[in-house]
């Protein structure tokens, strides 16, 4: 039983409490969806979530572990920054991201997955002459790449049309089927299958 | 290690490629400083032969302070950096590769460089020699002991100045030693000592450094 637990957080930004004993369950299966005003802390908690910084107090654990090597293997973190090198290509930067995650993928296959976001013809443009709903696409390519059991999806919708966002609603509706969790973060309501989807309201707190 | 090698090694040396300014930034800075010495203080071959191991020494520790900001610098602030902490790939080696990648970039070419320089300020063999061993020897810990710095000031603004105030203390020692070997070799002396201990400081350098830099990263990160 995988599941990603997280106990009585707390986390203080500049002497302002951002959230105190929160606690989060995440299970194969869950979408999280994490609400909140700008300033709430919801990306501060998905960084705690994720690995990247450490809570002020309370602790995460994936699997009664904590977090490692076979966390980091079954994770996809997206962040607000895409993650590309704006200097090369859309294929190099999502080949050289595959093999930093020890995932063997084809060049075919990472066409096919960049025709799907509707990318054709952009795959050897350097990142920084793409739009950035386009570098948002390439960015959220990884959804597809890596064979993952959490996603950490924190804005994934900014700057993507309702084209691109239908997509992406539609491949996490899938990956929760299959029984994946996911926890995200975004300002808009999401559309279809609401009934599989949990909230998390988060105050901004003074 | 193949992970290591494709993923991060072989992407760094992809962008230094496609960054053809600032690939060839070092070697111009350090060729322009050297050929503006003589005029500035005069062409005689004694006097130039005199300052040559310190010139060539100093312009060498400021051109990869030159490119040392960036080490780290745009993989933080596009985010490859928190996709490699949470690659699952140990932090201590893609600072390591990230290091190595720096010194192959800056550093080299330097070195390639050096007979050239050496033949501008009218140095001997023996100096020649000394020089190319100090160089060869010393740079890595101008990369290892810089990418330190420049990870604990990653996530600040403007911080180049911060960067080369931290690192000046640690140059001199290099600097000293360095320049001390080259001329002991003007002077047909054994140089020996000051090889060992600049590289006593590198070795301590490649088997700390590294783990300082994967601290002083998740630090900056958090």
């Amino acid at each position: 039983m995988s599941a990603l637990v997280a106990t009585e957080l707390s986390c203080t930004k500049r002497d302002r409490v951002l959230f105190e004993s929160l606690s989060v369950t995440l299970k194969p299966g869950h979408w999280l969806h994490v609400r909140g005003p700008n300033g709430a802390g919801k990306t501060s908690l998905l960084r705690i979530l994720a690995g990247l910084s450490q809570p002020d107090s309370g602790q995460v654990q994936w699997n009664n572990h904590s977090l490692d090597n076979r966390y980091a293997a079954a994770l996809v973190y997206h962040s607000h920054k895409p993650g590309l090198s704006s200097s090369i290509n859309a294929l190099d930067n999502l080949k050289f991201w595959c093999a930093q995650h020890n995932i063997t993928v084809s060049d075919d296959t990472i066409f096919d997955i960049l025709a799907h976001l509707a990318l054709v013809g952009m795959e050897d443009v350097p990142v920084r002459l793409l739009s950035a709903g386009q570098q948002r696409r390439v960015a959220l390519a990884r959804l597809w790449l890596k064979p993952a059991s959490v996603w950490i999806l924190d804005e994934p919708f900014t700057a993507l049309d309702t084209f691109g966002i239908k997509i992406i609603e539609a491949r996490c509706q899938w990956f929760v089927k299959q029984g994946g969790a996911i926890i995200m973060t975004s300002h808009q309501p999401l559309n279809g299958a609401s009934e599989t989807i949990r909230f998390l309201d988060m105050e901004f707190k003074l | 290690m193949s992970r290591l090698y494709q993923g991060v090694f072989k992407r760094d040396m992809t962008l230094a490629f496609h960054q053809k300014g600032e690939l060839f930034q070092p070697v111009i800075f350090l060729l322009i400083v050297v050929c503006l010495f003589p005029l500035g203080v005069g062409p005689g071959p004694e006097m130039l032969q005199r300052i040559s191991p310190g010139v060539i020494w100093i312009a060498a520790i400021l051109s990869g302070l030159l490119g040392m900001e960036r080490l780290f610098k745009d993989d933080f602030l596009d985010g490859t950096l928190e996709q490699l902490t949470l690659s699952g790939l140990p932090l201590y080696a893609i600072a390591l590769s990230k290091v190595a990648t720096h010194w192959l970039v800056s550093f080299l070419p330097i070195i390639f460089l050096s007979p050239l320089l050496g033949m501008f300020l009218n140095m001997n063999l023996a100096m020649y020699q000394a020089l190319i061993i100090t160089l060869l020897l010393g740079t890595p810990l101008l990369s290892l002991v810089g990418a330190i710095a420049t990870a604990l000031t990653v996530g600040l603004h403007r911080a180049s100045l911060l960067v080369s105030l931290l690192l000046l203390p640690v140059f001199i020692p290099l600097l000293i030693f360095a320049t001390s070997a080259v001329e002991s070799a003007a002077m047909q002396l054994p140089y020996s000592p000051q090889l060992a201990i600049i590289a006593a400081m590198t070795c301590l350098a490649l088997a700390s450094a590294p783990f300082a830099i994967s601290y002083a990263l998740k630090v900056s990160q958090h």
